[in-house]
């Protein structure tokens, strides 16, 4: 009665090769994670010390450490966080919890996808024009990290919509019955229940901005400049613009320098995106319906 | 779901119809519309205060859209367009200033039961804290209070801390009803609100609703014939967006009715 038929067997193996198939393609994505990895940590690694972490570049830029660049890049960070994530949060709350679909917010909605979809260096010659000229910022750390800004900010409106509207409806229905109003009810309930997802995409915008370089290497960050930033009127060092000039800029870097310096911007990425996987875990180990 | 023994409607169960008090809600000429389709047609007809008010009829005859207009969820219900009038305490609706505390006066319980992702006590205290109430003792008083009227305080009272969504489905319907009580409303509105809860709770519930509606109104929505007959002083009977007849419920069971239609849907012979 429950013998197999020929076609039960056929679907049986065809679902086999199915799956091997995918497998075998999912699998391939772990290689060029391994090799960049393994090559930056053996060629890359021995660079790494205290002092290569704590001491600026000597000998123009071919030897010493990179404090200046690490410094810097946690200033660009800082400074574009600052200004976006607000303004982030606050755009994706409109947009999921109060707008009505009319021409407004779907003229927002595309100016989003597209915001999204400029390359960095046409956002590089807006912030210049913009933040250095028109504002007469300056190349300085807060013209640089507003492009930025500018740049990542779908990144934090895309996930903060998400987070926000894997809250559910009904939730909201319920509160509004209560004669909740909208910020009532965001506040309550959907805020305290979308807040690890939107942490989540804020460290994925952190591992963006840190490892951009065209955007900031017009508006704010310097080839060379030995000394930390005072305020966000001053240029800075970054990590990726000095990867970047000591890879192909400067005559006489030993070769094995780039690879400590990548080695480093690499491994500040990767650990915001554990971060990132901790928190989502943590979501997931918390379900709250 | 529960069990349909014929109950004779009880004394108490007809209104006291003394002096006439004006209706508390008043429905006139009511339409409803989901992006052109008509689902309610120019219903009229009263609700007084202190009754218990049923309406029934079968699937798709209007009845929860009637609700949803009750509590002016058209406003955030994409596509739903209400014409004709409703008064509240002789007030339209549609004409309030401020809505939300119109939604506050009325409490509401679906079908779909809702435990909001926050604990047992703060589902049950969100609403007074909305009205402004802070004091723990007083909060603690009105959350007991409205999980013992919804017979689910026995259950909870050991765990008001953990999660209101994570309540089974029956409870979680009572918590719904808990919240709505919550707010103290003038007028509660109820839809279909035994449909996940046992029989022998469902009774203890109907119980306090014969109590409540000496201080409260009640627009009972039900699928269960019966469940009207016990419960409410009149009974209107929709018909695919149609008001077929309002009367007293006991008179209807009777077969004092003014339409045949009404007394087949009653004796299940259609629906
Ligand atoms: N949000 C909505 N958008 C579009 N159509 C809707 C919406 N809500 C309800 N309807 C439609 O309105 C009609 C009446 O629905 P309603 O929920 O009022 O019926 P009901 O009498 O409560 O039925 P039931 O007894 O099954 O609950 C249905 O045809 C339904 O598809
Ligand atoms: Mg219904």
């Amino acid at each position: 009665m429950f013998a197999p038929t020929e076609l039960n067997h056929k679907n049986r193996r065809n679902q086999r090769l199915v799956r091997m198939l995918f497998l075998w393609m999912a699998t391939m994505l772990i290689i060029p994670v391994v090799l960049i990895l393994g090559i930056l940590v053996y060629r890359g690694g021995p660079m790494i010390s205290v002092d290569f972490l704590l001491t600026e570049p000597t000998n123009g830029m071919t030897a010493g450490g990179i404090l200046p660049a690490l410094v810097g890049t946690v200033w660009l960070v800082v400074v574009a966080l600052l200004a976006s994530v607000p303004i982030g949060i606050a755009a994706a709350l409109y947009l999921s919890e109060y707008a009505s679909d009319n021409w407004l917010t779907r003229i927002i909605n595309l100016a989003i996808i597209n915001l999204a979809g400029v390359p960095s260096i046409v956002h590089a010659l807006f912030g210049v024009g913009a933040f250095v000229l028109f504002f007469r910022f300056g190349t300085s750390i807060l013209a640089a990290s507003l492009t930025l800004a500018v740049m990542t900010l779908p990144v934090v409106i895309v996930a903060t919509k998400e987070a926000l509207q894997s809250v559910p409806f009904a939730f909201r229905e319920a509160c509004w019955n209560m004669g909740a109003t909208r910020w009532q009810t965001i506040r309550r309930v959907v805020l305290p229940n979308s807040v690890s997802g939107i942490l989540t995409g804020v460290i994925l915008e952190v591992s963006r901005t840190a490892g951009e370089t065209a955007p900031i290497m017009f508006t704010g960050a310097a080839f060379f400049l030995p000394f930390l930033p005072q305020s966000v009127f001053d240029q800075t060092m970054a990590m990726s613009l000095h990867l970047f000039v000591i890879s192909t800029q400067v005559p006489g870097v030993p070769e094995e320098l780039p690879f400590g310096v990548a080695l480093v911007l690499i491994s500040m990425v990767l650990a915001m995106n554990a971060l990132s996987i901790a928190f989502r875990t943590y979501l997931r180990g918390r379900k709250k319906w | 779901m529960v069990a349909e023994t014929p109950v004779t409607a009880s004394a108490s169960n007809a209104r006291v119809q003394t002096e006439p008090t004006p209706p508390f809600v008043e429905v006139q000429d009511l339409s409803i519309h989901y992006g052109g389709k008509k689902i309610l047609s120019g219903v009229s007809f009263d609700i007084y205060e202190n009754e218990i008010f049923g309406i029934i009829g079968p699937a798709n005859s209007g009845k929860t859209s009637f609700l949803r207009a009750l509590n002016r969820m058209d406003m955030f219900t994409p596509g739903m367009n209400v014409t004709g009038t409703i008064k509240i305490d002789g007030h339209d609706i549609q004409r309030w200033k401020n809505v939300y505390a119109l939604r506050r006066r009325i409490g509401v319980v679906f079908p779909l039961p809702v435990g909001l992702p926050l604990s047992v006590y703060d589902n049950v205290a969100l609403a007074p804290r909305l009205a402004g109430i802070k004091r723990r003792s007083e909060l603690d008083i009105i959350v007991e209070r409205c999980l013992t009227r919804a017979a689910l305080w026995e259950e909870v009272k050991d765990r008001l801390d953990s999660l209101g969504s994570l309540l089974s489905g029956g409870q979680q319907q009572r918590l719904t009803i808990a919240r709505a009580l919550s707010q103290d409303p003038d007028l509660l509105l109820l839809d279909e609100f035994s449909i996940a809860v046992d029989p022998v709770t469902t009774m203890r519930i109907e119980d306090v609703l014969k109590e409540l509606k000496h201080e409260i109104t009640i627009v009972l929505v039900t699928n269960l014939v019966q469940q009207t007959r016990r419960l409410s002083d009149r009974t209107a009977f929709l018909l695919s967006g149609e008001l077929v007849e309002v009367g007293e419920t006991a008179e209807l069971f009777e077969g004092k009715v003014r339409d045949q239609r009404t007394l087949g849907y009653l004796e299940g012979r259609f629906g």
